[in-house]
Formats: structure tokens, C-alpha cells, sequence
């Protein structure tokens, strides 16, 4: 592993995680540090100061926590599940009452599988939850699709535990949807 | 793309030349004369005991004498084909490069081949040569050979002797002048960092192309080793990117608004791309020509379209696809059209890599939760997996398509990335020294 002191990767990795979405690193959607941030995703997004107050109802944290960002698939699957539908019909209600945040949705995979087939896979996924939302009446224009493969897991076991967290959606949101 | 303190020492052109005439008094032996042929078969093969007495130094070569008689023995013995006869049991001692050799002595200790060199060192030049001698017909086998360098190049140097006396002896082309490209790690597995490295296929040498503060995959060498595809998220996106390694310029290719490219890999002759973009979440194979941009779309699938790889005379290109419902693999004409599967076993098959003499492909497989690396001939006969492990991905072939190198990571929350090599045959399992944990590998062409 890395010869790096350990003060120094932590250094770099909060580093990351104050320029970039903080999924990018699974901060579990709703973590710490900054909401959807421009650094890492480019072109069109601004910075957001926080996530809010979860009980704010126009908050990234309550989309985040009480709404439900994420949606989650079964193995090699990219076809939503009644579970996911359920959760993205809240998401689009909430979408489309706070027209003013844009939408970036992330595709991921599990590692039991080729580095760029998971790329495929995660495209497929993310995909999926844009055209439900589409279909519930969230404007295209105002999402955008990124998939990370097998890159960014969120837990790190190799067991089913964690694999079908690991094979999700996430949908994050940024001000800015006149992109 | 930021690149910080990182630089590139360019390779100076190592000068291979015959001593024609320096050794007139030897009879010039037969290439690959009796016992030192190794026939490299599928069999298991009894290693060939040879020994590099430390290289005679004739001015200013210091450590190099020893550490250039190191490097090639290293080599050498890491094929498996070859066993060194330690030098502490060696009974004659080499003394002067001209002196003739006391076939007996090497005899005594069954040391069949012996290697011996001499390296000078003045104004920044290193110079080195050397002689191979098959010991039991007591002949020399070719004739000797010298390299001319900077001293930095020191082991490319040593690489080319081993690669002459491997080819020499095996009848094959070597692969020890060669480079890696691949993907450094660091970081727990939730939160990889990545950056693009090159190093010498024994893992010396690193040289970091890019820092980590984005996302770095599967990158390629051009067919010359001047530039590196490869995938990059530096916009925040996946994107297919082209490095010149000389200034580590880098250039995002084909970018279209909405799309991920990712997959990229050179045609035989640079000219080309094949690579996979993906819009509305299907994913399918495109070319694009290097001068002209021009953009062509190879497959129409609502299947993943991936990993493509050319055939060593640019005319074919095999892929993997779910088409029939599970990764598997398929050739079609590099023009696109119709595509035949070629894999046929149980399992996913996925990342088929093309064999430089084009006989074979190597994949990766999984199967009943394992991965394995495996090759087969180009009509899906012959599948030997030569590998097994949780999780064995992304083989690249040496440039004699005889060894090939591969991603390996273990499992679990402290599961992390390393590099392999294994011979076709399934022998020599090994490790690559890497820095740090390390994905992604791809072998260079034979360096000029």
C-alpha cells in the first residue's frame, strides 16, 4: 500500500472531498463537507454552502435523508424495483418543486465485475433513474448522468452486505439548473 | 490537467551494434545449435542453468559491471525457463573479455549457458558488450553484441543483452526492454486515489504521469510508446484522453455533450481509436481517425458494447458484449457489421486482448463467483484459464505473446491492487514489484 505518512493522505483526501461531490469519496450522501460541489464536476454548477437544515423541506439535506437520494439495483441488473420507483416518484415531486437545483445522477457497480463493463453498467442504472424522472415530469434539460463504475464503493466488504449498497444510484443536487 | 513536479526522462536511443569482425578468430556458431534451444511448449520444461559472472569493467563502469550482470540474470531467471548457477559456485573467474572461455569449468558446475560482458564508462557514455556461449558444444552462440547509452540507460542496456540471449536460446522475441503503463493506487478501497505511472516491466523505473486528483483507467501505449490512452474524469465526467508522454500533454478526445467515452485503444498503426461511448445509458463501439477526428460508429446495439482490442494487421477487432444476455466475446471486421461470438464456455467473458503474433486472445472470465485470466484461439477453441482468484482482471501481452500481465486485488475492506505476470502455458506466477498497490497494466511494444 502507500508509502505516504498517513497525515499526508488524509490531507489529500479532505482536500479532494472540499472540492469535489462528496460522493465521489462515499460520504453516504448526506455527509459531511460540502453539497454537490463545482470542482470535480465542471461546467455549469455552482458551489452550495451546505446542506441545510434536514427539517427544511427545500433543504439538500432533507432531499438527501428524508426523500431519499439513492436507489439501489440487484446484481448485473439495471432495471428498477418497485422499492426504487417509489423512492424516485418522491424524488421527482421534490424536483419539481424546487426547480431551481440541478441534478446530477451517478450510475455505480459492485466489484464482482470488469472495470469497464461496471462502467456500462453504472451508465445503464443511472440512465434508468433519468427516465423515470423524466417520465414524472423532471425536465431533461436539468439532469445530467456520470457513471463510476466499480470506482467509488461506499462500504468495502466483499459480501453481499455491502455489494448491494454498492450498487446504486445517487442523485445529487447543485443550484444552477439553467445549464 | 495539472501535473505537478513530475518529468519524464526522455530514453536516449540505446545503439545495438554487431561486432562484426571483433571476434574473427571464433568460428561463428549456428544459431540455436544443439543443447541450448529451448523449445517453449506446453510442457512442463526443466529451467536451463546458465550464469553471468559480474561484467569485466574496462574503465569508469564501477557498480554498473555488477548491477548490469544483476539486471540480466534477473530477467532471465524470471522467465522460468532459465535457472542461475549463483555465483559463489562459479570456479572460473572472467577476467578480460577477450580471454577465451574454460568450457571445463563451467561444464563442472552444468552451467550450459554462460554470459559474459564488459562495460566502459566515459563522458557520459556507457558502453556495453557482451558474449553468449553454449556450453556444452563449446561454441559461442551469435555473435557479441554492444549497446551505447547515457549511463541512466544503464538497465535498458542490460534488458537488451537478456533479450538477445532469450531469443537467442528460445528462438522467440524478447520482452525485458519493454514499459508498463498503468494505474498507481493509494487510499483505503472507499476512497482510491488513482494516477497514471509507466514503469520497466520488472517495475523499475516508475515515473508518475499524472497527480490523483482525478479518476485514471485502463490506459494504452501507442503503438511507438509516445503517447498513452486512456480514461480520465478530469472533467468530471469519463472521458477518453490522449497523453503525449514526451511533454504529458494531454488532449480529451471525441467529447460530446451528454456521452461517456471510455475503452480507447490504438490500431496497429496509430491511426486509429476503437473505443466505447455511451449516450442514454447504452454503451457501443465507435472509431475515430487520429488526423481527421472523423467518427464512425461501429456497433448498433441497445447491448454494452466494450474492452475492444485490434488484431495485430488492424483488420479485426474483438470485443466483449451482453448481446446474447452475459459478457462474451466477439470479433467483427475493424470496419464494423456483422459480429461471431468466439467464446462459448460457461461464464462471463469479458476484456479480450489480442495476441501481437495473432494467434490467440486472452480474456477475462468469471465463474461461479472466481475470476480467472485465460486465452483461446481466435475461433473460441482451446480455452485454458491460466489464472484463478477473487478477483483476476485485464490481461496485456508481453510483445513475444508469451507472457501476460494482469490486474490482481484481494478481497475485503483492506483488499487492494496488485500487478501479475503469468506465462501462456500457466507456469511463473508472479508478482510485479510495484510502490504501491497498482491496476490497470499495458505492456509496450519491444523499445527501439
Amino acid at each position: 500500500m502507500s508509502l505516504l505518512p498517513k497525515a499526508l493522505l488524509l490531507v489529500a483526501a479532505l482536500g479532494l472531498a472540499a472540492c469535489n461531490n462528496p460522493d465521489r469519496f462515499g460520504a453516504g450522501g448526506a455527509g459531511a463537507g460540502g453539497a454537490g460541489g463545482a470542482g470535480g464536476i465542471g461546467g455549469g454548477f455552482v458551489d452550495t454552502t451546505g446542506l441545510g437544515d434536514p427539517n427544511d423541506p427545500r433543504s439538500i439535506a432533507y432531499f438527501n435523508q428524508r426523500v431519499g437520494d439513492r436507489v439501489l439495483f440487484p446484481v448485473d441488473q439495471h432495471t428498477l424495483t418497485a422499492e426504487g420507483r417509489q423512492v424516485l416518484t418522491g424524488q421527482a415531486q421534490w424536483l419539481n418543486t424546487n426547480s431551481s437545483y440541478a441534478v446530477i445522477i451517478e450510475g455505480h457497480a459492485d466489484e464482482q465485475g470488469t472495470r469497464e463493463y461496471n462502467l456500462s453498467l453504472g451508465a445503464r442504472r443511472a440512465a434508468s433513474v433519468q427516465n423515470f424522472l423524466i417520465s414524472q415530469g423532471v425536465a431533461a434539460g436539468r439532469m445530467r448522468t456520470v457513471s463510476y463504475g466499480k470506482e467509488r464503493p461506499i462500504e468495502v466488504c466483499s459480501t453481499e452486505a455491502c455489494y448491494s449498497q454498492n450498487r446504486r444510484s445517487v442523485t445529487v443536487l447543485s443550484m444552477g439548473a439553467g445549464m | 490537467m495539472t501535473v505537478n513536479s513530475l518529468s519524464i526522462r526522455a530514453l536516449a536511443p540505446v545503439l545495438a551494434i554487431a561486432l562484426m569482425g571483433l571476434f574473427g578468430v571464433q568460428a561463428p556458431a549456428q544459431a540455436q545449435s544443439g543443447p541450448l534451444r529451448i523449445e517453449i511448449t506446453e510442457g512442463v520444461i526443466e529451467p536451463l542453468p546458465f550464469a553471468v559472472p559480474d561484467f569485466v569493467d574496462e574503465g569508469g563502469a564501477g557498480e554498473y559491471a555488477r548491477n548490469i550482470a544483476r539486471v540480466i540474470a534477473s530477467d532471465l531467471s524470471g522467465t522460468g525457463l532459465f535457472r542461475e548457477i549463483p555465483r559463489e559456485a562459479h570456479i572460473s573467474r572472467v577476467s578480460s573479455f577477450d580471454s577465451s572461455i574454460a568450457y571445463e569449468d563451467w561444464k563442472a558446475i552444468n552451467a550450459q549457458a554462460v554470459i559474459t560482458g564488459a562495460v566502459t564508462v566515459s563522458g557520459g557514455r556507457i558502453v556495453v558488450k557482451f558474449r553468449l556461449f553454449d556450453v556444452f558444444s563449446g561454441q559461442q552462440l551469435g555473435e557479441g553484441l554492444q549497446f551505447a547509452g547515457t549511463p541512466q540507460s544503464w538497465r535498458r542496456m542490460a534488458h537488451k543483452v537478456a533479450d538477445a540471449a532469450y531469443s537467442r536460446i528460445t528462438g522467440e522475441g524478447g520482452y525485458f526492454d519493454t514499459r508498463v503503463v498503468y494505474v498507481s493506487e493509494s487510499g483505503p478501497k472507499n476512497q482510491r486515489l488513482k494516477r497514471l505511472a509507466v514503469m520497466d516491466y520488472d517495475g523499475a523505473n516508475v515515473q508518475y504521469l499524472t497527480d490523483s486528483s482525478s479518476i485514471v483507467l485502463a490506459p494504452r501505449f501507442s503503438p511507438t510508446g509516445d503517447r498513452i490512452l486512456y480514461t480520465s474524469y478530469a472533467t468530471g465526467f469519463p472521458r477518453i484522453t490522449l497523453m503525449d508522454v514526451g511533454s504529458l500533454r494531454t488532449q480529451t478526445l471525441a467529447e460530446q455533450q451528454g456521452t461517456m467515452t471510455f475503452a480507447p485503444r490504438f490500431s496497429p498503426d496509430g491511426g486509429r481509436i476503437v473505443f466505447s461511448l455511451e449516450r442514454g445509458g447504452n454503451s457501443d463501439l465507435y472509431m475515430l481517425t487520429v488526423g481527421s477526428g472523423n467518427l464512425s460508429q461501429l456497433t448498433n446495439a441497445p447491448s454494452i458494447e466494450t474492452a475492444p482490442s485490434f488484431s495485430p494487421d488492424g483488420s479485426q477487432i474483438t470485443f466483449e458484449s451482453d448481446r446474447s444476455g452475459t459478457q462474451q466475446l466477439y470479433i467483427m471486421s475493424a470496419t464494423g457489421g456483422e459480429a461471431r461470438r468466439i467464446s462459448g464456455g460457461q461464464g462471463r467473458y469479458s476484456t479480450p486482448v489480442w495476441s501481437p503474433r495473432g494467434d490467440m486472445i486472452a480474456f477475462t472470465k468469471q465463474h461461479q463467483g472466481r475470476f480467472h485470466i485465460g486465452v483461446m484461439r481466435t475461433d473460441g477453441s482451446e480455452e485454458r484459464l491460466l489464472t484463478a482468484s477473487f478477483l483476476d482482471e485485464g490481461p496485456t501481452w508481453a510483445p513475444n505473446g508469451r507472457v501476460i500481465m494482469f490486474t490482481r486485488e484481494t478481497s475485503g475492506a483492506g483488499g487492494s491492487a496488485a500487478l501479475y505476470s503469468v506465462d501462456i502455458s500457466g507456469r511463473n506466477l508472479r508478482q510485479i514489484p510495484t510502490e504501491g498497490a497498482a491496476s490497470d497494466p499495458a505492456w509496450s511494444p519491444l523499445l527501439p
